[in-house]
């Protein structure tokens, strides 16, 4: 390319995609394994005494506390420091997913707690065991209760998956950086990449709106 | 791992970590107020019965809720440029913070105002209070103890989100940690060191915000 | 003295009070009955000025409630007023609850306003609750308290909008206690109710409303001991039994 910029064309469509495409990857598996840690953890929290409580929220608030991107820079230059350097998608993946667990694990123990004293004992006095109540009474009320809150922290992580990048991970954000400084045309690409967070994150929290109004009514 | 761990490194350093801590407090908590300002009055726009007041409000909001804070500094620090505007690391990532504190807040700040009963508006007019005083003493103290939990965190949000300035680089904590590190190449105890302050900065506005609401905020709502 | 003249009010395309002509003499407690929807809260809400009219006049006074020159703020000061809902402010005490509205609109003192407010509050039987938060207190309290609120004003006229409508029965008793208190002072008062026997017990006059329009006007032996309107009978007959 030597010091010629080369404008915008249609075959960085491919490109652009890809890096869409793994925008979507990499928050759809924090979201899922975040969501799996964040109900074990949720659920622990829930039933747990306060002083298991407030160990397991001091490491919760660790992760809460300190910035996103610090957590990445670290868990990363830890990892090339051992020897043994991973992939950026997994790393990515792991920090994102305890990240994510941290802010799923309040939602899900507020809805675990949500879900009244009477209502409990009214299932056990029905013969159904301990963890059938949590199977069948607990966790479908519980989590009825909190989509609304789910949905907001999983929107947070697509879009705090643009973070990635920092670490290599070909994600929207620096597939378009890439392309800016080929292109030198900021504006454009960054309109466009805008656009598809939009795109991404708009309907979902619309959804989101709609399912709250309904549980208000 | 044959990693040695080099703290004297950082330790010399603290004068400027301790520097990069002012900044990010500074820039977060002007993006606060700059974001609060600006919230009240796109609340305001957002519950007009006006479509051509609301509207833009309402783009505002969404487009500050739905794309990622690194967006909205890349914006600034890059694509402003296409009109010939060049903001410093600073100016790029305050603008980008007040933008987005200001789309959360207004709902944050409509959320709270909707959720007070007008009855209440009701039942300080009928006491032959003026408008202005129903709201002075009767609504707004109570719309306060809302949103004082959500401002709360978006206070922290916007603390941890200055760390982006690392990307522009800007003087900010993260970026100082980043700068540093690079002339000494002690990546881990630097940035280990950084991610401290960050966990003592946002713990301690928590643990104020909570004990600032245990001693104004009497009775319940 | 309060007059209501002709008074119409529609929301949108629906007509709630087709016509209402009403008279309230100083001292006078004047009941208000009838079916829910029949325009009766509204009425009180008209007479506040919180809800305008679209026809006829109402004057407390001398002083018409609608007419632009009209300071309705200061108007309010001499109409008290209790809803259904009891409104205490959550954010204040019980005894700043009371106090406010004297010190922030009649410009008293705080001492004054404090000194008005506990004398209020002791009068309907909270003299022991100064220092509480409403959310603390039943709702027959909560109730008394916004009586006590209201009366700290120093109001010539008391509007009771259904104040016993939302309380758990065994509450209801107090709140009329309170009412039947501030007849015997010589409170002028309206009082919208569905308490029946309440209403033949203290008023001076009971004005029956259905579907907007007063039915049947007059003493409460008149009205609702020897109803000569069918549609009053058939009220009666449902709510009495």
């Amino acid at each position: 390319m030597g010091s010629f910029f080369t404008p915008l064309s249609w075959h960085d469509a491919p490109f652009i995609l890809t890096g869409i495409l793994n925008t979507i990857y990499i928050s759809t598996v924090a979201i899922i394994i975040g969501t799996i840690l964040g109900l074990m953890v949720g659920f622990l929290r829930a039933e747990s005494n306060r002083f298991t409580n407030v160990l397991m929220g001091g490491g919760l608030d660790v992760l809460r506390s300190v910035p996103l991107i610090i957590q990445l820079i670290l868990f990363s230059t830890y990892i090339g420091a051992t020897g043994h350097p991973l992939d950026p998608f997994v790393a990515g993946s792991i920090v994102l997913s305890l990240y994510t667990m941290a802010f799923m694990s309040e939602v899900f123990r507020g809805g675990f707690e949500s879900v009244q004293q009477p209502m409990q004992v009214a299932a056990r006095s029905l013969g159904l065991t301990y963890w059938q109540t949590v199977r069948y009474i607990r966790l479908p009320i519980g989590m009825r209760a909190v989509f609304p809150s789910w949905l907001g922290v999983a929107l947070s992580v697509i879009k705090d998956s643009a973070l990635v990048s920092v670490i290599g991970y070909m994600e929207l954000l620096r597939t378009s950086e890439q392309l800016i400084s080929r292109t030198q045309q900021p504006l454009q690409i960054l309109i466009g990449v805008g656009f598809f967070y939009f795109l991404i994150s708009y309907p979902l929290s619309l959804y989101g709106k709609r399912v709250e109004g309904k549980m208000v009514s | 791992m044959d990693y040695v761990f080099h703290w004297n490194i950082v330790f010399a350093k603290m004068p400027q970590l301790l520097h990069g801590a002012f900044v990010t407090l500074h820039v977060s908590v002007l993006s606060m107020l700059l974001g609060i300002v600006i919230a009240v009055l796109l609340a305001i726009a957002r519950m007009s019965d006006s479509k051509k007041i609301s509207l833009p409000a309402t783009i505002w909001v969404e487009i500050a809720r739905n794309t990622p804070a690194l967006f909205h500094i890349y914006m600034a620090y890059f694509g402003l440029g296409a009109f010939g505007i060049h903001l410093s690391p600073y100016f790029a990532v305050l603008s980008a913070l007040v933008f987005v504190n200001a789309g959360y807040l207004t709902e944050t700040f409509r959320g709270g105002f909707q959720s007070i009963p007008p009855t209440q508006y009701h039942a300080s007019k009928s006491l032959g209070m003026t408008s202005m005083q129903a709201y002075m003493y009767i609504i707004l103290p109570q719309m306060f103890r809302r949103i004082y939990h959500p401002m709360t965190n978006q206070f922290v949000w916007s603390i941890l989100m200055s760390s982006l300035g690392i990307l522009v680089g800007m003087n900010e904590l993260s970026g100082e940690t980043q700068r540093l590190q690079s002339l000494s190449f002690r990546t881990l105890e630097f940035f280990i060191v950084a991610a401290v302050m960050y966990f003592i900065i946002t713990r301690f506005v928590l643990f104020a915000a909570s004990l600032i609401a245990g001693r104004v905020f009497r009775g319940d709502v | 003295m309060i007059e209501i003249c002709d008074v119409h009010k529609s929301f949108g395309d629906l007509e709630v009070l087709k016509g209402i002509d009403l008279e309230v003499k100083k001292g006078e407690v004047v009941s208000v009955i009838g079916g829910s929807g029949s325009g009766k809260s509204t009425l009180l809400y008209c007479i506040n000025g919180i809800e305008d009219i679209q026809q006829g006049k109402i004057v407390v006074d001398e002083v018409d409630v609608h007419a632009k020159a009209t300071n309705q703020d200061r108007l309010r000061q001499k109409l008290g007023m209790v809803f259904q809902q009891w409104n205490s402010f959550p954010h204040l005490t019980v005894l700043e609850n009371a106090a406010l509205a004297p010190r922030i609109v009649l410009k008293k003192s705080k001492k004054e306003a404090t000194e008005v407010a506990r004398q209020e509050l002791t009068h309907v039987g909270l003299g022991d609750k100064f220092d509480e938060y409403p959310s603390r207190m039943s709702g027959g309290q909560q109730q008394r308290l916004a009586i006590a609120r209201a009366l700290a004003m120093k109001p010539d006229y008391m509007l009771f909008d259904e104040v016993t409508s939302a309380l758990d029965p065994e509450l209801v008793g107090e709140v009329l206690d309170t009412l039947r208190m501030l007849r015997d002072d010589g409170m002028t008062m309206i009082c919208v109710t569905h308490e029946i026997g309440f209403a033949r017990e203290v008023s001076d006059k009971v004005a029956f409303f259905h579907q907007g329009i007063i039915e049947e006007i007059g003493s409460p032996e008149q009205v609702i001991s020897n109803p000569c309107q069918e549609t009053t009978r058939k009220f009666l007959s449902k709510v009495l039994h």
